[in-house]
């Protein structure tokens, strides 16, 4: 790698103070899903609650440590709609089946 | 953008594919199962789950160091940054295992298990299993990496797409543990 090239590649990404501040966000994530767990939501509530929280927990490891708010928006064009689409499918396929396979169950 | 770094961007997808299958599958059993087994106490297992989650946040921490100090082409600090990823790769290991035997000491196994439901261990185990896999594939990577860059042989363009594989077992988890662990909290 040229100097030029080295140098444009070094100023990439967040700075330490910024992953430093995300890493403490991630963990105040932790500690809140570990205190909801001992709220007595209904589990599908819970689910979604979870489910969403992690998914910001994802986001910013991705953006972040993963440097994606930082690469070519191309890079996340290609990436995150089809394995959105691929993830839609799947929760668009699996359930009718299992619903299926649960009405076959010997009674 | 280099090839490696494609072509690490792209396994990355097809294997949320495969940890998306099965949390998808697990999240409907868990939801169709009111009784559902919930074997997990505050002491030990969501204490061990939580420090785990933290160590496991930690070693990410560590290797966005390791990755920046590679891009100054601090080689001495990349390394010790990446040896420290290393050692909270084993450290989160180190603890899963104490979980898992304290499981089977309780009679838990992938087929059978004393609360019910035998489709439980199969899940834990079959999704944690896969999971630490990847965090043991994770540290065997780190070590070849972090060896190979400290002779010259790797550029910091390897060290970051290292990095990619890491922060993806690490973001991995953090779905693992709230699903798997949070949703069977024994109160």
């Amino acid at each position: 790698m040229n100097t030029h090239a080295h140098a444009e590649h070094a100023h990439a990404g967040a700075s330490q103070g910024t992953n430093v501040a995300i890493w403490i966000g991630l963990v105040a994530i932790t500690g809140l899903e570990v205190f909801l767990a001992y709220e007595a939501l209904q589990p599908t509530l819970m689910l979604t609650i979870l489910v969403g929280l992690s998914l910001v927990k994802a986001a910013m490891i991705m953006s972040y440590f993963m440097h994606l708010k930082f690469e070519k928006f191309s890079l996340v064009l290609l990436l995150v709609p089809a394995m959105i689409f691929c993830i839609c499918m799947m929760m668009i396929f699996f359930f009718p089946e299992a619903f299926r396979l649960l009405q076959m169950r010997p009674r | 953008m280099g090839s490696k770094k494609l072509g690490m961007w792209l396994f990355i997808v097809s294997d949320t594919l495969t940890f998306s299958a099965l949390l998808i599958t697990y999240s409907y059993s868990r939801l169709t199962n009111p009784d559902w087994p919930k074997p997990f106490p505050m002491n030990p297992a969501i204490i061990f789950s939580t420090a785990m989650t933290v160590v496991l946040l930690a070693s990410s921490l560590t290797m966005v160091m390791a990755v920046m100090a590679a891009q100054r082409n601090n080689r001495k600090s990349t390394v010790l940054w990446m040896i420290a990823t290393m050692a909270g790769g084993l450290t989160f290991m180190g603890l899963h295992l104490r979980e898992w035997f304290h499981l089977f000491e309780e009679g838990a196994t992938i087929t059978h298990n004393p609360w019910g439901t035998p489709q439980f261990g199969a899940v834990f185990f079959g999704i944690t299993g896969m999971h630490m896999t990847h965090v043991l594939i994770g540290v065997i990577y780190l070590g070849i990496v972090a060896t190979g860059y400290g002779r010259g042989k790797f550029s910091a363009e390897d060290v970051e797409v290292n990095g990619l594989y890491w922060h993806f077992v690490d973001l991995v988890w953090m779905f693992v543990f709230p699903l798997i662990y949070l949703m069977s909290v024994k109160y």
